[in-house]
């Protein structure tokens, strides 16, 4: 049997005295595309920072791939496009072809040297985003959804099983968000790649997603089945947002697949 | 010519060029992770170490040494505690290392020889430096080139290095014993006050021409080398100290090229 993705059982987080989350528990099954929404300061960033193995849990378990969290060391299986991108990045002096071939570097190994299949593994990850002919280009010279698909290349250079994604939309126009989640949702169906994204964009994404969960004052829920997703003591609050009503209504009209 | 007439120029040159080699290599890493002033932190604790080898009666480069790998390590360290105010690590570790070179150079029997290390004396190197530069210099580069990718990779983004499996705590600390021995080598030849001048300097020469990381680096070395070798012609002809006059002629030169890029900006 395959096991999930992953599982999180009974994790608190607190900083200090203060509890940021309480009682989370979700599983993420293989070719999940989830949909983490919540507002500003509702723990979307720390969950991922635990679930990155960034931050140690005050309570509970977090299992990757059916292992414990703190005896996993197969990292480079999962990709993580990190809140804000490259805008602290803006005057690095690195072409998108350094960066992107960075991802590979652990694989390539100490004291070694990129290959010719390491570049071509880098080409074609560029091509995966239509980003092949800026390989060249510095980084800072591109716009913010340039800068975004070079993110996603970085990430899916590396061949991820899971993919971690926070906030993407952050600093783009609506129109470049809309392409990047077709392309996560064409990956995801053509290649099976579980997806786990926090946004804010509820309505939009919950048209792609195959489930929402929704954080709010640390406490998980999920809003498709309209349960909590963690035990005991959670705070179910009954939330339906819109782009879930659109999304059945267009399940309707084309089937599964709405992209 | 008349300067390579003399053995002590023949030597300085050498010093010279194989520091303006590594410096930059140091510098970029320093540099763009924004820890600019930790050159400064470490070479004025250098100071410190120069001040107790002196007083101990060891080799006071040795003592620089011990003291640089400590700083660098405390700032490493301190770093780590408070993440979010990162520089505030350098502040405090030169603050100390101010304070403690102050207090033991009072202890100094011959304070010249302490002189010496504050702006450096490139035209004095003695065969045992000279063979410590040479050795310095071949671990530094050598070092450098073997981690190149991981150093880049640990500088663009330290997290998503680590969740790629790269050790970065060991690459991080092998950088940090780097850095130390660098800056407690070009204290000694360019001097301590001005020995983070010429690890940042030659940099931000290379970012306005750089297409790429490698282009920016290799740009940083032809950058030093350039200050360096017309720094001492300059200091030899005009009879005037050669770690100011490097560092001074890096900081002109980076003054011109921002003035003519904005000129040729305006008119764009």
């Amino acid at each position: 049997m395959t096991p999930n993705i992953l599982e999180v059982a009974q994790l608190e987080f607190r900083y200090g005295s203060e509890p940021i989350l309480s009682k989370i528990g979700f599983s993420i099954l293989p070719g999940d595309f989830v949909a983490l929404i919540g507002g500003n300061g509702a723990g979307k960033s720390t969950l991922f920072r635990l679930l990155l193995g960034e931050l140690t849990p005050s309570k509970g378990t977090i299992r990757l791939f059916g292992q414990d969290i703190r005896q996993f060391r197969n990292w480079p299986s999962i990709g993580y496009v990190p809140q804000n991108g490259f805008a602290s990045k803006a005057n690095f002096p690195a072409t998108v072809e350094e960066i992107v071939q960075a991802n590979l570097f652990s694989q390539i190994g100490l004291f070694h040297f990129p290959q010719k299949a390491d570049k071509e593994q880098t080409k074609e990850a560029l091509q995966q985003v239509g980003m092949e002919n800026y390989a060249k280009h510095l980084i800072g010279n591109l716009s913010g959804g340039q800068q975004q698909r070079v993110m996603l290349a970085r990430v899916i250079v590396n061949k991820p099983k899971l993919m971690i994604l926070d906030e993407p939309g952050t600093g783009v126009d609506t129109k470049t968000l809309k392409t990047l989640y077709e392309f996560l949702a064409k990956l995801n169906r053509e290649t099976g790649l579980t997806i786990v994204m926090a946004t804010h964009d509820i309505e939009r994404i919950s048209v792609y997603s195959s489930r929402t969960l929704s954080l709010e004052r640390g406490t998980l829920v999920e809003l498709d089945s309209q349960q909590s997703t963690g035990t005991d003591a959670t705070i179910f609050r009954p939330f339906v947002p819109k782009g879930l009503q659109w999304k059945q209504e267009r399940k309707e009209s084309y089937g599964d697949f709405c992209v | 010519m008349a300067i390579f007439a003399y053995e002590f120029m023949h030597r300085a040159f050498i010093v010279g060029v194989l520091l303006a080699i590594i410096i930059p290599c140091i510098g970029i890493i320093v540099v763009l992770k924004r820890l600019s002033m930790m050159g400064d932190a470490l070479s004025h604790t250098a100071l410190a170490g120069v001040a107790g080898g002196l007083i101990m009666g060891i080799n006071p480069i040795l003592g620089a040494i011990a003291a640089c790998i400590l700083a660098a390590l405390g700032i490493e360290l301190i770093r780590k505690k408070i993440p979010r105010y990162a520089e505030m690590s350098i502040a405090i570790i030169m603050s100390a290392g101010v304070g403690l070179a102050g207090v033991l150079s009072g202890f100094v029997k011959n304070p010249a020889s302490f002189n010496s290390f504050l702006f450096g004396s490139i035209v004095a190197i003695s065969d045992f430096e000279l063979t410590l530069v040479i050795c310095i210099s071949g671990i530094v580069l050598g070092s450098f080139l073997l981690l190149y990718k991981e150093l880049f990779f640990i500088t663009f983004d330290e997290n998503s290095a680590r969740l790629a499996g790269i050790p970065v705590k060991t690459i991080n600390f092998i950088f940090t014993v780097l850095t130390a021995i660098t800056v407690s080598i070009a204290s000694r030849t360019v001097g301590a006050l001005i020995v983070s001048s010429l690890m940042v300097v030659p940099v931000a020469c290379a970012m306005q021409f750089g297409k790429s990381y490698k282009q920016t680096i290799l740009f940083s070395i032809g950058f030093a080398v350039l200050f360096t070798v017309s720094g001492l012609f300059l200091s030899f002809y005009a009879g005037v100290k050669p770690g100011g006059t490097i560092v001074l002629l890096g900081v002109i030169f980076l003054l011109v090229i921002l003035t003519m890029k904005k000129i040729i900006s305006k008119n764009l």
